[in-house]
């Protein structure tokens, strides 16, 4: 399915919000995962089917003053 | 190398609850390696360390986040929302934060204007009454504006950081009148954040008689920024001790140290 993840336009197999970061290869502890502008915790990622067109933020913590 | 601090009695810094006992905050940006920043932050003795929040690299998906450098039972880590020009985006920032799950303390940025990157203060003032009601400690990062550091502190902001001067700049303290001023009229710790370029700009600053001193680049673009880190702890400490101290009274005529009686016909 089609979804936008971080901005970009992305092809993938699709199912739960952890079965993307599967996918992506993702430690779901290391990233936090924004759904259709909405934070998805941690526990709820196995919970929340993606669909297509949804958009998908995944944001970790950088370098920053 | 120790510094003879035992002499100073001093108060820990107290932010929203918790206690640190260095004045001194750090960020991790722009360090040329993780190596060098992770020696830079132990060599400042800071536990307050700042990190941002970006987009995951979905093209380099074993890329590292900062995190993986720093340890997040020794270190305080104080998530900003640098980048943000509206009090929307700085919200949705914060919020991304604080589920990284660590803590709820965020250093609030809202710009206004991109040459200098100084603060939208009425943005600034909308985000951080949002956050507060959400249970956030906000650290505001403003200008050295008095009132509207007031305003924050009547938002419930649980520190108030005006600038030294503009982000990056290195120019040092330009206005240290303001900075004792809002430091005398709040009661929440006032944090100088932003503008410091070398060892005697924190000296200055800390001598104004701040709770603490935030900085970044002074650090990170210094060309040793490891013996930068460590100068600016010795600054901070001295800046303080000195605070502490009582300053002597500035007098515009010479006074001799040294008796004037007994002298020689």
């Amino acid at each position: 399915m089609d979804v936008v993840i971080n901005g970009e336009h992305k092809h993938i197999r699709g199912g739960t919000l952890l079965e993307v970061l599967e996918e992506l290869e993702l430690d779901p502890r290391a990233v936090v995962v924004e759904h259709n502008r909405k934070i998805v915790r941690r526990p709820a990622l196995s919970e929340v089917t993606v669909a297509t067109g949804d958009a998908i933020e995944l944001v970790h913590f950088v370098g920053g003053g | 190398m120790t510094t003879a601090v035992e002499t100073i009695r001093d108060e820990p810094l107290t932010i929203g609850g918790r206690t640190f006992q260095s004045r001194l905050m750090v960020g991790t940006g722009k360090y040329p390696d993780m190596d060098t920043m992770v020696h830079a932050i132990e060599a400042s003795g800071a536990e307050v360390v700042t990190v941002a929040v970006r987009r995951v690299n979905l093209d380099r998906s074993k890329e590292s986040s900062v995190l993986h450098f720093l340890d997040p039972k020794k270190i305080f880590l104080l998530a900003n929302t640098a980048g943000c020009y509206t009090a929307a985006d700085a919200i949705r920032y914060a919020r991304l934060a604080r589920e990284a799950g660590f803590n709820d303390f965020v250093k609030l940025e809202v710009i206004g204007d991109e040459e200098t990157l100084l603060p939208d203060v009425a943005g600034l003032l909308e985000a951080a009454k949002v956050l507060v009601q959400e249970g956030f400690k906000v650290l505001a990062y403003t200008n050295e504006d008095l009132v509207t550091a007031l305003r924050l502190e009547d938002a419930g902001c649980a520190a108030v950081m005006p600038l030294a001067s503009p982000i990056g700049s290195g120019l040092g303290l330009l206005n240290p009148f303001s900075v004792r001023t809002i430091k005398r009229r709040l009661h929440v710790p006032v944090i100088v954040d932003a503008g410091v370029g070398t060892a005697s700009d924190a000296c200055v600053t800390m001598e104004q008689g701040v709770d603490g001193i935030l900085m970044n680049t002074a650090i990170a673009a210094a060309q040793d920024p490891v013996a930068m880190a460590h100068a600016m702890r010795l600054a901070t400490i001295a800046g303080r001790a000195a605070f502490l101290a009582g300053r002597m009274q500035r007098r515009e005529v010479a006074m001799p140290s040294s008796p004037t009686k007994g002298m020689l016909d």
